[in-house]
């Protein structure tokens, strides 16, 4: 297809090669496929190696540990079963020619390639949320980043962004952010959050306290000025509604202002492959293989939806391989009556989306708004499940028996009051 | 004094309160365990840390290694534990787990190789 371009050829080509990629490769190899893993950055492990804090694998490993640890116990067993992959490797396209015919072109160091597989697993992470994107306008200075880049910055390179930090959201990379600054001396003179309530966990939260670091809510910031760099940043005070309260602003002179206004499933190439997204989520629609509507092309991790635990991400990985072993040996998941499932009372996202029930399956899922005593019920099969809180920052893990599944035409999953 | 918080020990975020008197523990309310109880008065009389910081490597991949303090630390002393860590300069190589130096007793431990 692409005469001058080196042709390579693989059961499996991975994209992205972080916790998700990685697992997706080990199990790959575990399972006798010939796979190819692909990440575009200098070294494997995506964001956790620059995740230097506690909290990572609590329930794939049973210990906790920090990023960069979860990230080199996947990558020694990557290279104690001898994947083949490669860093420094960014992929321009992926192609469906058909079922069992997928390309993925991309380049490296040794020049472009053209890598054949029967199945693509897709694993590339997400973005941050952007200055931009949240309606912050101003002047164009230095001292603006995402939180993502400032760890990047710190915690890979050693670089400090700044000295005076305002940061935008209060979610849990927000928060530890905001540790890292201060503990590496920066002063933090404010988190900002849209909402009433702060957006990660109570652990993180912890982390104000800890530093004395005031945190608004229901504010945000909509303004940066500066000359060359970032000298002050505009607050101001939201109504329940969300709508700026004339009067109420202040401004916070700061030298840097960062922005953790969330993170968005990275789907560009599969939206060039045709793929349907599903609006709540950002990621694609998927079977419970993990399959996206594109026969053959699979997607696990942050790709898919924005997960909280690194462990989920690796079983999403695991559980998207196994399918596409499945769908390489049958030449295709054998199309059957899948059950829809729905999102009802205060349930803002789910996935998967079809289940075969024909196998035991997880939900992942996250509430439109924090509640005490509640159940999740699924009243097509009789399932409730008591919960004594839910929030919007805990994504909530839910397994179902095939035998529980078969029996529906439908699930709708709901949260609501007990 | 009254030390108010949500617990962290699990997922269902009890608000806690402490109530402090010369020093001692009166009373604590609002927690439905134990280990929600003990952790309150632990989070009250003698917080602690675990500790985790960047340090410049020479000879490496990336510029810096990853490390954190083996156990956790007494809060009011992290202060004075990072500006001994801004002054470490290790070399490769460095393998993830390795002791890379010690502070009062507290060993610290590389989580990423280099």
């Amino acid at each position: 297809m692409f005469p001058r371009i080196p042709m390579l050829s693989y059961d499996v080509v991975v994209v992205g090669g972080g916790p998700a990629g990685m697992a997706a490769a080990i199990r790959a190899k575990e399972l006798g496929l010939n796979v190819l893993l692909l990440d575009e950055n200098d070294y494997l492990g995506g964001i956790l190696p620059q995740c230097i804090h506690p909290g990572f694998g609590l329930h794939y490993y049973k210990e906790e540990l920090t990023g960069p640890e979860f990230a080199s116990r996947l990558a020694k067993r990557l290279v104690e079963l001898g994947v083949e992959y490669r860093t420094a490797a960014r992929v321009l396209e992926i192609r469906n020619y058909s079922d069992l015919e997928k390309v993925v072109i991309f380049t490296s160091p040794s020049g472009a390639y053209q890598a054949w597989a029967k199945a693509v697993i897709y694993a590339a992470g997400a973005r941050e949320r952007h200055a931009f994107e949240i309606g912050i306008v101003g002047d164009r200075v230095s001292g603006i980043y995402t939180a993502g880049e400032a760890q990047t910055l710190m915690d890979i390179y050693g670089i400090m962004p700044g000295k005076e930090i305002v940061i935008v959201g209060s979610g849990d990379v927000g928060l530890i952010m905001a540790r890292r600054f201060a503990l590496e001396g920066a002063k933090v003179k404010a988190v900002v959050e849209l909402m009433p309530y702060p957006g990660g966990l109570a652990r993180n939260v912890m982390i104000l306290r800890d530093f004395d670091i005031p945190l608004y809510l229901g504010h945000k910031v909509v303004e940066v000025r500066g000359k060359g760099r970032v000298e002050r940043v505009k607050v101001v005070r939201v109504d329940e509604n969300l709508n700026e309260i004339p009067g109420s602003e202040f401004w916070i002179e700061a030298d840097t202002l960062i922005i953790s206004a969330g993170l968005v499933p990275s789907v560009k190439k599969l939206k060039a492959l045709g793929v349907e997204i599903d609006s709540a989520t950002g990621g694609p629609v998927v079977n419970d293989r993990l399959e996206t509507s594109v026969p053959g092309i699979f997607v696990a991790g942050n790709s898919l939806l924005i997960n909280d635990l690194v462990d989920y991400v690796a079983e999403q990985g695991e559980l998207a391989v196994e399918g596409a072993k499945e769908f390489i040996e049958n030449g295709g998941i054998e199309s059957r009556k899948w059950v829809k499932v729905e999102k009802g009372e205060n349930v803002r996202l789910i996935v998967p989306h079809y289940l075969s029930g024909d196998r035991d399956v997880y939900l992942y899922l996250r509430v439109a708004r924090p509640m005490e005593d509640v159940e999740l019920r699924i009243p097509e099969i009789g399932k409730r499940m008591k919960l004594p809180v839910v929030k919007p920052a805990e994504m909530l893990r839910i397994k179902l028996k095939a035998g529980e599944i078969r029996k529906a035409e439908k699930l709708t999953v709901e949260v609501v009051k007990a | 004094m009254i030390y108010r918080f949500t617990c962290i020990v699990c997922p269902l975020g009890c608000s806690i309160e402490v109530e402090m008197e010369d020093g001692k523990v009166k009373e604590v309310r609002g927690c439905t365990c134990p280990r929600g109880e003990e952790w309150a008065i632990q989070e009250v009389t003698n917080p602690k840390r675990v500790v985790m910081s960047v340090v410049p490597v020479e000879g490496g991949a990336l510029p810096t290694v990853s490390v954190k303090t083996a156990e956790p630390v007494p809060k009011e002393k992290i202060p004075e534990l990072m500006k001994f860590l801004a002054k470490l300069r290790l070399k490769a190589p460095v393998k993830v787990g390795e002791t890379v130096a010690e502070w009062e007793g507290i060993k610290i431990v590389a989580t990423r190789g280099a």
